[in-house]
C-alpha cells in the first residue's frame, strides 16, 4: 500500500492514480480435471498490475501462461476450477457470476488473442463485429455513434474506413490482428491481457503491434499483461516481468533488473537459451517441464536445476523479496533468511543434490 | 457494398457458365449408356411380335437407323426444347409426363425436405448444445436408425401402424378419388390447385394422404442432418471466434445463436444439395410404396415395359434437376458465406 492518502472516490479521467494496482491477483489457482487427477495449470500465483503498466509473463510452452491470462478474466475453459482472488477495482472477479463477468469483459477487461486468422466470425462483416460489441455494452448508442466509435478505433490501428464493411477473409493476418485489437479496445478497458499477440505474425507487423500496445498504455493508462515467450519483446515493451515455471511465478520484478541480474536459476537458464546475433552455440535447459498432475516435490524446477541443493527437492522455497525489489522463489536466496530452512534439513540442506539422492528422496516420499 | 454484390453477380455468372459443359457431359453419358445395351429400343420393346420388315419400318420411324451422331443431335435438340422425346410404348411426349406426374414428385420431395430440416435442424442443435446428455444419446440413435432403415421398409411399417392398425391416415394415393375429380387442374400440383381454388376440405384430405410419404422420405435423410449439425455445433462452440466473442463480453445467448448456430448451419445447405439425389432415388421407392403416380412410379413402369426413350427422357430430366438444384445450392451458399464468392 502506498504511503500517501488516496481519496475513496475514483480518480478523475486522465489523472489515474498510477501507484494503486488496477488488478491484484492473490493465490490464484486454476485446476483442470483429468482422468488421472487434477492438472495444476496455475498454482498459487500473485501479481499486481498498475494503470499504464505492462507486465510481461514469460515461460516455456505449457507452463500455464495462457491459463493464467484466461483465469484472470474468468475465461478458463469449462470444467476448470478457479480459486483465489483476482481483485479488480475492489471486486473479486473469481466470486462474480457468469453474467457479471460478461458485463465487465469489453468495457473493463479485454483479451487479445494469438491467432488473428480465426478469431473473427467469418460470416460477419467487420462493422457487425463492432456493432455487436458496442451495442451489447452500451445499448443506447445510435447507428451513427456506433459507426463513429468503431471507425475511430480502427483509424487508431491504421485500418481505413473504406474497409469497414468488409468480411474478415478480405484482410491479411496483420490487419486482422489490428482489427482484433481495435475490437478489444473499442470500449477502452482498463485491464487487457495480450496472449502472444505477435506469435503468428512476421517481424515487421510484430514491431507495429508492439508499438500499438506501447501507445495504448501511454495514451489511455491501460494496464497490460503481455504473455509471450519472446524475451526480446519483454525487454522492449514491458515495465515488469514475471517468469512462470510449472504453474508458478518463480521470479518477478523490474524488467531491466531481472534481465540484467536474473536471480532464479530458471530465469538464468531461460536467458542463456535466448538466441541473438552473438550466439555461438545453442544453449537449452535439459529435460522438459514437469507433469502438472504430479509435480515434483519441493521446488518444481529442482530436477532440471544445475544449482539444486538437497533442500530444494524436499521443501518448496518461499518467495523472497530482494533488495532490488524483485521477488524470487529459490532456496539460494531463501537459505540466508534465518529459520527458513526447516530444522530437519538444516544440517545437510545446502549440499548439492546428486541424481542418486534425488531418487532416494523420491522413494522416501 | 457495391463491390460485394458485384463479386456475387460474377460468381453466379461463372457458376452458370461452368454448368454448361457439365450438362453436356451428362447428356453424352445418358445417351451412350442407353445405346451400350445390345439391339435397340424398338426390338427390345416389341421384338418377337413383329416381322423383321415391320421392325425395320418402326426403327426407321423412330430414327434408330440414322448415324449415332445424328441421333445424338436429335436427342440434344429434344432436350434443349425441353421436349425429351416421345415414348415408344404409349406415344406420350416425355414433357407431358413430366408436367402431369411431376407435381406428385415435387410435392413429395418438398414435403420431405421440410420434414427433414424441420426435425433435423432443431434436434441437431439441441443434441450439440447439450452433448452427452440422455437426449443427445437418444437423438443420435434415432439418427442412425432412420438413416440405416430402407425407405420402403419404413414406408410399409408406417402404413401398417398408422393406416391398418390405428386407422388414422390413408395408406395410398394422393387424395380420395372424389377430391381428385373435384379440384380443378391448373398447376398439375394437386395440393397447390386445392389451395388456389380454396377447397380447404380437399387440402386437408391431400395433406393427410401425403403425411406418411413425407415423413417416410424425410426420415431417410434426416439422420444425416442431425449428426452433421450436432458435430458442427460442438466444433463451432469450441471455436476461436466463439471464445473471442465471449472475451468481448457478448451475451451468452448471442454467442450461441449468432456465432455458433449460424456457422454450424452453413454446411447444411451443401449437404442438402448432396441429399437431393438421394431424395429423388428415395422418392421413386416411396411413390411405389404409397401408390403415388409421380415421376418415380412412371420411371419404374417404363423400365418394366422397356421403353428406352421414356427412360432416357426421364433420367435426363432427373439429372438436369440435380444439376439445377446443386447450382441453386451454390448460390444460396454464396449468399450465406461470403468466403465462397470469388
Amino acid at each position: 500500500m502506498s504511503a500517501h492518502v488516496t481519496s475513496p472516490e475514483p480518480a478523475p479521467a486522465g489523472t489515474a492514480d498510477t501507484s494503486r494496482p488496477v488488478l491484484s491477483v492473490r493465490d490464484l489457482r486454476v485446476w483442470y480435471g483429468t482422468p488421472r487427477g487434477p492438472v495444476r495449470a496455475v498454482d498459487s500465483v500473485d501479481f499486481d498490475v498498475r494503470p499504464g503498466e505492462t507486465l510481461g509473463l514469460v515461460g516455456e510452452s505449457g507452463c500455464g501462461k495462457s491459463t493464467l491470462g484466461r483465469g484472470v478474466l474468468g475465461l478458463a475453459p469449462e470444467g476448470a476450477a478457479v480459486d483465489g482472488e483476482v481483485n479488480f477495482r475492489g471486486t473479486n472477479l473469481v466470486s462474480l457470476s457468469k453474467k457479471q463477468l460478461q458485463e465487465l469483459r469489453g468495457p473493463e477487461l479485454g483479451l487479445i488473442f494469438q491467432e488473428p486468422m480465426t478469431r473473427l466470425n467469418p460470416l460477419m462483416r467487420i462493422s457487425e463485429h463492432f456493432a455487436e460489441t458496442l451495442k451489447t455494452h452500451e445499448p443506447g448508442l445510435t447507428k451513427d455513434q456506433v459507426r463513429e466509435r468503431a471507425l475511430e478505433a480502427l483509424r487508431g490501428m491504421g485500418i481505413p474506413p473504406s474497409r469497414y464493411h468488409n468480411y474478415p477473409h478480405e484482410f491479411s493476418g496483420g490487419m486482422r490482428q489490428r482489427i482484433m485489437i481495435a475490437l478489444a479496445l473499442v470500449l477502452r478497458p482498463a485491464f487487457v491481457v495480450a496472449d502472444e499477440p505477435t506469435t503468428a505474425l512476421d517481424v515487421l507487423v510484430e514491431a507495429q503491434i508492439i508499438r500499438i500496445l506501447a501507445d495504448l498504455r501511454r495514451n489511455f493508462d491501460t494496464a497490460l499483461v503481455l504473455i509471450t515467450h519472446n524475451l526480446g519483446i519483454v525487454a522492449e515493451a514491458c515495465d515488469r516481468v514475471a517468469v512462470m515455471y510449472a504453474g508458478r511465478i518463480v521470479e518477478q520484478g523490474d524488467a531491466r533488473e531481472v534481465f540484467a541480474r536474473p536471480q532464479h536459476p530458471y530465469t538464468q537458464e531461460l536467458l542463456r537459451s535466448t538466441i541473438s546475433l552473438s550466439t555461438t552455440g545453442l544453449h537449452y535447459i535439459p529435460g522438459a517441464p514437469p507433469d502438472l498432475v504430479e509435480p515434483p516435490t519441493g521446488c518444481r524446477f529442482h530436477p532440471r536445476c544445475p544449482k539444486a541443493m538437497k533442500v530444494c527437492a524436499a521443501v518448496e522455497p518461499p518467495d523472497v523479496l530482494l533488495n532490488s525489489g524483485s521477488t524470487s522463489a529459490c532456496w539460494h536466496q531463501a537459505q540466508n533468511i534465518a529459520g527458513a530452512i526447516p530444522p530437519e534439513h538444516a544440517t545437510d540442506g545446502r549440499e548439492p543434490l546428486a541424481l542418486a539422492e534425488e531418487i532416494s528422496v523420491a522413494d522416501e516420499a | 457494398m457495391s463491390k460485394q454484390s458485384g463479386s456475387l453477380r460474377r460468381y453466379v455468372l461463372t457458376r452458370i457458365g461452368l454448368a454448361v459443359p457439365m450438362v453436356l457431359i451428362l447428356l453424352v453419358l445418358v445417351f451412350v449408356l442407353m445405346r451400350v445395351a445390345p439391339g435397340d429400343p424398338i426390338s427390345a420393346a416389341q421384338g418377337g411380335h413383329l416381322t423383321p420388315a415391320q421392325l425395320a419400318q418402326k426403327r426407321h420411324q423412330a430414327g434408330f437407323d440414322k448415324p449415332l451422331i445424328l441421333q445424338f443431335w436429335e436427342y440434344l435438340r429434344s432436350v434443349l426444347t425441353l421436349n425429351f422425346g416421345t415414348t415408344i410404348s404409349d406415344g406420350r411426349s416425355v414433357s407431358s409426363i413430366i408436367v402431369q406426374n411431376g407435381g406428385v414428385t415435387l410435392t413429395l420431395a418438398v414435403g420431405a425436405v421440410v420434414v427433414a430440416l424441420g426435425l433435423g435442424v432443431p434436434l441437431g442443435l439441441l443434441a450439440g448444445r447439450y452433448r452427452d446428455s440422455a437426449g443427445d444419446t437418444v437423438t443420435r440413435v434415432f439418427a442412425i436408425v432412420t438413416y440405416a432403415t430402407p425407405v420402403f421398409f419404413l414406408g410399409l411399417l408406417a402404413q401398417l401402424l398408422f393406416s391398418s392398425h390405428l386407422g388414422w391416415l390413408p395408406s395410398s394415393g394422393q387424395a380420395d378419388t372424389l377430391v381428385q375429380l373435384n379440384v380443378p387442374t391448373k398447376t398439375h400440383i394437386l395440393l397447390l390447385d386445392a389451395l388456389i381454388s380454396g377447397q380447404w376440405d380437399a387440402v386437408w384430405n391431400i395433406f393427410q394422404h401425403y403425411l406418411l410419404p413425407w415423413i417416410t422420405l424425410g426420415l431417410l435423410i434426416v439422420g444425416v442432418f442431425i449428426r452433421m449439425i450436432r458435430i458442427n455445433l460442438i466444433q463451432t462452440l469450441q471455436g476461436d471466434y466463439v471464445e473471442a466473442a465471449r472475451a468481448r463480453g457478448i451475451k451468452e445467448s448471442d454467442v450461441v445463436v449468432k456465432h455458433a448456430f449460424r456457422n454450424s448451419l452453413v454446411p447444411v445447405v451443401t449437404v442438402l444439395g448432396l441429399q437431393i439425389a438421394m431424395l429423388l432415388g428415395g422418392a421413386v421407392l416411396t411413390e411405389k410404396t404409397f401408390n403415388l403416380s409421380g415421376l418415380g412410379s412412371m420411371l419404374i413402369n417404363y423400365i418394366n415395359s422397356r421403353d428406352y426413350i421414356a427412360v432416357q427422357g426421364l433420367v435426363t430430366f432427373f439429372a438436369l434437376v440435380v444439376v439445377v438444384i446443386s447450382m441453386l445450392i451454390d448460390f444460396i451458399n454464396a449468399l450465406i458465406d461470403p468466403r465462397v464468392r470469388y
